[in-house]
């Protein structure tokens, strides 16, 4: 039988790949300067969900929260195979906590409809707190198998999956619909198909048309460039190129539980790492000198 | 909450509820108690649950309450009095068949229940990967605050910078953040338990003292049947392998430990750090200690957040393997060794005096 599956990606800065470049004169991270890609195991998850679709038949539907650049991530779904794409975007989901991001996506999949398998990566490499697939589970009252890596059975209404949990693994038996995240050994992403980056290149959300239309006709009255916008979102339409958008208004969510007002954990303060890779410290091996070196490294927490 | 019931799932049969109607919240509670989730696995301990005890210990005696363990499981009850040696008051001890091994959703019912009646103020899991899994289903659930990972906790005061108001006591969550090159420290002054998942090994395993006393506290738990719709059909584990890809800190031994008697001391500073023991080549190929803990070329590729070489000259091969670590101490004897090309901090001494010192300065917490 036919499956829908829901697959929640993210953008993220690349934290892994941070060169010199990306480095401010007092050695801190210029994040702007970071190249924005789509999680790594995110990917996995969407191979999960095509894999899914491939043996079973159905549909593979991807939704991203986040600013417009966002839309990059949903159209390298489309390049590999996603029949739908969702962009959630609103000003008043800014400051969204993981508590507050899970009831935003349990929104939005409860207004996608009907699904049997909601796929998320094991966690996003900005924060790194993999609390979002767990979450959103709870919220959407279903059952969860995080550190997927195996698909071992799928008939009817069960799911039977190999979970990899650090010193060994477990077969569990779940009925559907269920949240699944994906560990990067799951399997192998397929890469961007040469056709469908042919024709999805083009895809565009409202607001990166929005985008386009005010670099386009800087100058142009506001009606002229509405007038604009609703010609090109009309010719994409009919395209089927437009990125669905949908705000929080139409995913019907309660505004006491998006943002900050929805997200329990307040950032206090923030400590920006001094990378000392060119530093050479020699420490004379002396009780006092040793003890210097412990407590600067338990200040920088590199010990606890 | 009409917004959580207009947009329901369409099939009936799903085995699902409505969260958002049946979760409670806690007030905040400056008098409830200081808790740890005690993970076990086939009636283990696991070793960041006593952990979690000594910082427990410490949050606590710092407000003036106790510290509660939530211990769940089949035939378990005996690891309370280990719990109670490392600091822990009371332990809430779950006893039922459905609990030998650990499934999300009926442990998230346990912990959820308990929260629920003893309204903890703090509740810590180990970020093991059962931590991982299990505190964000509570957290969800409870609609409380949870930051992951923490590599420090502590009790401080904060004020909000929008309507100056002051919450005194809070826990401070403290945890790298974007790929560890910034650290931040979270609060959360309003939506109570303030939960947190704690690194492995950060935290200071205490010795235990077997002569301190504490209740034991039999708790029943409802389970719905939801909460037993997962079936676990198969289980397997593995022994517990040198994990050095893993590990957050290494203390590797070279040629100059000098014997395979001496390499204890390389023990030892591990345990003192909560670290992985690694090993040059010639540390293996003289017999000091098993090929599965080589670091290098034809070892295995490193990069924690710090590497102690010690009576490692630094060959290239054991270089490439891991000089990528973030932070290298190197202690030798021969002050042009090439391992100090690659450290960021360098001891010129003998080892067999300034191991010895680090782990008293390490004890000592500097």
């Amino acid at each position: 039988m036919p499956y829908d599956t829901i697959v929640c990606v993210k953008q993220v800065p690349d934290t892994a790949n941070i060169t010199g470049e990306a480095m401010k004169a007092d050695g801190t991270v210029n994040r702007a300067a970071l190249p924005a890609i789509f999680n790594p195991e995110d990917l996995n998850a969407l191979e999960a969900a095509l894999q899914v679709r491939d043996g079973f038949g159905g549909t593979v539907t991807a939704i991203t929260m986040g600013p417009l650049g966002a839309c990059e991530v949903l159209r390298e779904c489309l390049y590999r195979g996603a029949d739908r794409v969702i962009l959630i975007s609103d000003r008043r989901a800014a400051a969204s906590d993981t508590l507050a991001t899970s009831y935003i996506l349990s929104q939005a999949i409860r207004t996608v409809g009907k699904y049997d398998l909601v796929f998320c990566g094991r966690q996003a490499i900005d924060g790194d707190t993999a609390q979002v697939g767990p979450q959103l589970a709870e919220k959407l009252g279903i059952a969860q198998v995080t550190y997927f890596e195996k698909l071992v059975e799928l008939s009817g209404r069960m799911m039977r999956a190999r979970r990899n949990v650090g010193n060994g693994w477990e077969l569990l038996e779940v009925k559907l619909p269920a949240l699944v995240t994906v560990l990067d050994t799951a399997n192998q992403p397929r890469p961007a198909a040469a056709k469908r980056v042919m024709k999805y290149k083009r895809a565009r959300a409202a607001l990166e048309v929005a985008a386009e239309v005010a670099k386009a006709l800087p100058d142009a009255p506001a009606a002229q460039k509405e007038a604009e916008q609703a010609r090109r979102v009309a010719r994409l339409q009919s395209a089927g190129l437009l990125i669905e958008q949908w705000d929080l208004d139409r995913i019907k969510a309660d505004l006491r539980w998006c943002g900050m007002s929805g997200s329990p954990t307040k950032v206090h303060r923030v400590q920006s790492l001094v990378l000392t890779k060119e530093g050479f410290t020699s420490v004379p091996p002396t009780e006092e000198g040793i003890r210097g070196m412990i407590r600067e490294l338990i200040v920088d927490h590199t010990i606890g | 909450m009409s917004c959580e019931l207009g947009v329901a799932s369409e099939d009936s049969q799903l085995p699902t509820r409505n969260s958002q109607l049946l979760s409670k919240m806690i007030d905040p509670n400056p008098k409830g108690e200081v808790w740890i989730f005690a993970e076990q696995e086939d009636e283990h301990l696991a070793e960041t649950s006593l952990e979690l005890c000594g910082k427990a210990r410490e949050l606590a005696d710092r407000l003036g309450v106790k510290v509660g363990a939530i211990l769940a499981g089949w035939n378990v009850r005996e690891l309370s009095y280990r719990l109670i040696a490392h600091g822990v008051d009371r332990v809430y001890h779950v006893h039922d068949t459905r609990l030998e091994h650990y499934r999300t959703l009926m442990y998230a019912r346990v912990v959820c229940q308990l929260i629920e009646k003893h309204k903890p103020q703090i509740v810590l899991y180990g970020a093991t990967p059962l931590g991982r899994d299990l505190a964000p289903r509570v957290a969800s659930e409870m609609r409380a605050g949870l930051t992951a990972d923490c590599t420090d906790l502590a009790i401080g005061d904060y004020t909000d910078p929008r309507t100056k108001q002051t919450y005194s006591n809070l826990l401070l969550q403290i945890r790298p953040a974007f790929g560890g090159n910034i650290i931040a420290t979270i609060i959360n002054y309003d939506r109570w338990p303030q939960m947190a998942t704690v690194r492995e090994g950060v935290m200071r395993l205490g010795e235990g003292d077997p002569r301190r006393s504490g209740q034991i506290i039999e708790e029943k738990i409802q389970f719905n049947d939801f909460d037993q719709s997962v079936r676990l059909l198969e289980r397997h584990r593995e022994k517990r392998k040198v994990n050095l890809k893993g590990a957050r800190i290494i203390v590797a031994g070279g040629g100059g430990v000098g014997s395979k008697e001496n390499f204890a001391l390389i023990h030892e500073l591990a345990g003192a750090l909560g670290a992985a023991v690694g090993a040059s080549r010639a540390a293996v190929d003289s017999g000091f200690i098993g090929k599965e803990h080589q670091v290098g070329q034809t070892g295995t590729t490193v990069r924690p957040a710090l590497y102690v070489a010690c009576g490692i000259s630094g060959a290239v091969q054991h270089r490439a393997g891991m000089e990528e670590s973030a932070k290298i101490i190197a202690i030798n004897w021969d002050k042009d060794a090439p391992i100090f090309g690659v450290a960021h901090y360098g001891i010129v001494g003998d080892l067999n005096k300034v191991i010895p010192m680090m782990i008293k300065a390490i004890k000592e917490k500097a």
